[in-house]
């Protein structure tokens, strides 16, 4: 039955096709990712489970085409993001793609307001809407009033929602998780659940999450679990909660 | 995109305030370097264009030897009086003869003594130089042609050795003998590169010959052209005619020079353009050691930032735009150093203009000049370093500590 349903849908938003990936070389040689399959549709909300050290965030580079990999293809929207050139792929994350790093990654001594509107910057979005915008994304992750804090000056995780507002505000097709709730509390943590759900169903954006917590996985409709770099299981939620 | 480039630029310079003082201290040398250049060397060639145009344009100065540039002359036998008298009796279209000699001296009044040049001439002087007698007389043809002991006195001298006192009917001692001061020279001013005009005395030419020099040598002639006749033509027939009464046949070289008001221009801008030679050296250095301290600080600044370089590809932007940014970041940094220089230079160059008593030339082209040239250090030293960053790769860069 799934091959006749697949016959009918359109190419999946996201494919990989035997990726693997390989850091270093000679006796340092370590393989990361030992030829991945995987194929996500639109307005899915995956989360992606797995040890430490599997290879889930090399995964998730190589989704959000930070990093190429080392064998097999990838396919974005049924292109080849392997035979895309730097500036191409650049474009791509540029309008269509959203990523929460795991680590925050804002820019030091830069307001929170700035370090949202960076995208919309690249984007070309004028200036005043940009002000709009960004004001508006900080204000849906619990941030209205924190505009002009610097990274230096907000904790944890308010940095953490600082970087799901600037991975939100361009509103892209895919968002990109890496551990978004990993330095939350429970509480917090469940409240930026709830955001990735409201963008998932709503605004149809597809949400790759990575996590630890079963109980942040439990929102997402689907979760593969990943061990030793390769995808072990992958099982359907259902409508997920 | 231009515009918060150019905001972000300026942030970033604004953060390390003191590195980027340091960096473009060379920047500001160097254009400092080639305004005050350019000011000051104009400001002295337009005096000396001045000085020479108030001599009057139809001057001819015949004098001994091959004058090279400054300083630089061959030994040659000298004129006499009939080399002039011949000037004045077969060249054409010339309105006045003045031969002179002259010989450096102490003059002395009273107690008080000033060195100064000496200088046999006749009546002739006065309208070949368009000088005029301020107080007392010029010298009576008898008083000429007596060869008597009287003198005319240049403004410094008078100031000099008599101050406040009319000088007048005074005797003045000149080496070994004494002479009747019978006036005094119109001031004309201090000359370019502190010469002063006006420290000289004059005596008659005879009395010059019998009394200091001891002999009947002229070393310079000055010739007025007349009003509206080619000194290209009155300078070629000179020549011909002192090769011929100086016996100099052939191919051989002569050995005195026939200098009209462009030639003495250029010998008196000689200095002005070894100054300017200098500088530009200067300059060169200053620049091309600013632009590497460009290109050094820009270098610190991609390493120092490759994580956020790294948070600006990941996030979409372009090697281009990332490549613009650190390229516009050198740019603002030199320019800037162009703009202090610039201003650096133009009150400098107010104020040294004023110590070597010369013109304040303000000149836009080169100030303009500079400040594109001190761009254009940016872009040059820039470059590189904004291709580094451009380059990084996107994950590299992030996990960049
Ligand atoms: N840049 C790198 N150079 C060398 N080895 C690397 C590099 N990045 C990752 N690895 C290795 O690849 C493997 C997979 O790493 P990855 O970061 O994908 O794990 P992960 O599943 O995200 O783990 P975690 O849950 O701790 O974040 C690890 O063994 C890691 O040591
Ligand atoms: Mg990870």
């Amino acid at each position: 039955m799934p091959a006749q349903v697949e016959q009918q849908q359109p190419p999946p938003l996201v494919e990989l096709q035997g990726v693997t990936k390989i850091y270093g070389s000679g006796t340092a040689e370590m393989q990361a990712l030992r030829g991945v399959d995987l194929r996500i549709a639109e307005g899915e909300f995956v989360a992606v489970m797995g040890p430490s050290g599997s290879g889930k965030s090399t995964c998730m580079n190589i989704l959000g085409c930070l990093d190429t990999p080392t064998g097999g293809r990838y396919l974005f929207k049924g292109v080849d993001v392997g035979a895309l050139s730097r500036n191409q792929r650049a474009l791509l994350r540029r309008h269509h793609l959203g990523f929460i790093f795991q680590g925050f990654n804002l820019l030091n001594r830069t307001s929170a307001l700035e370090n949202v509107e960076l995208p919309l910057i690249y984007r070309g979005v004028p200036t005043r809407e940009r002000h709009r915008r960004a004001a508006a994304a900080l204000a849906v992750v619990g941030l209205a009033g924190w505009e002009r804090h610097t990274p230096g000056e907000l904790s944890g995780g308010q940095q953490q929602r600082v970087a799901i507002a600037r991975a939100i505000v361009t509103e892209p097709a895919v968002l990109l998780a890496d551990e978004p709730t990993g330095n939350l509390d429970t509480a917090r943590s469940l409240e930026i659940m709830e955001l990735l759900t409201a963008f998932n169903r709503e605004q149809g954006i597809t949400v790759i999450m990575v996590t630890h917590e079963q109980e942040m996985a439990a929102f997402a409709g689907r979760a593969i679990l990943f061990r030793d770099g390769l995808v072990a299981e992958d099982q359907d939620n259902g409508e997920g909660r | 995109m231009l515009v918060n480039t150019l905001l972000l630029a300026l942030r970033e310079i604004r953060r390390n305030v003191l590195r980027s003082a340091l960096t473009i201290l060379g920047i500001v040398i160097g254009v400092a370097a080639v305004i005050v250049m350019v000011t000051i060397g104009g400001g002295a060639t337009a005096q000396v264009t001045e000085q020479i145009a108030s001599m009057g344009s139809n001057l001819l100065m015949v004098r001994v030897g091959q004058h090279r540039g400054p300083g630089a002359s061959s030994a040659a036998p000298a004129f006499d009086l009939a080399d002039a008298q011949a000037i004045a009796r077969e060249i054409p279209a010339i309105t006045a003869v003045a031969p002179s000699a002259s010989q450096r001296l102490v003059a002395v009044y009273g107690n008080q003594n000033w060195s100064t040049t000496v200088n046999g001439i006749d009546n002739e002087f006065f309208k070949v130089r368009n000088w005029t007698v301020d107080a007392g007389r010029q010298f009576l043809d008898s008083e000429l042609r007596a060869g008597k002991a009287v003198c005319l006195l240049g403004e410094t001298v008078r100031k000099e050795l008599f101050g406040d006192q009319s000088p007048l009917d005074s005797l003045v001692r000149l080496g070994s003998f004494s002479c009747q001061v019978v006036g005094v020279l119109e001031a004309k001013g201090q000359s370019t590169f502190g010469s002063d005009q006006d420290d000289l005395v004059l005596v008659p030419l005879r009395t010059f010959q019998r009394r200091i020099a001891g002999n009947q040598d002229i070393s310079l002639i000055q010739v007025s052209v007349a009003e509206g006749r080619s000194t290209d033509k009155a300078k070629s027939d000179i020549e011909f005619l002192m090769r011929e009464r100086r016996r100099i046949i052939g191919s051989e070289n002569d050995n005195f020079q026939v200098m009209d008001m462009k030639e003495l221009t250029r010998m008196l801008t000689g200095t002005t353009q070894i100054l300017t030679a200098l500088l530009s050296a200067v300059a060169a250095v200053s620049l091309l050691v600013g632009g590497i301290g460009i290109m050094n600080i820009m270098l610190v600044s991609v390493t120092e930032r490759t994580r956020e370089i790294g948070i600006r590809l990941a996030i979409g932007a372009l090697e281009r735009e990332v490549l613009l940014q650190f390229l516009v970041e050198a740019v603002v940094l030199s320019s800037f150093g162009g703009l202090v220089g610039i201003l650096l230079a133009v009150s400098g160059s107010v104020g040294l203009a004023r110590l070597l008593n010369i013109p304040f030339i303000f000149n836009p082209g080169i100030v303009l000049i500079a400040f594109l040239f001190s761009a254009a250090v940016g872009v040059i030293f820039g470059y590189f370093p904004a291709r580094k960053a451009a380059r990084l790769d996107p994950i590299d860069a992030l996990r960049h500590e």
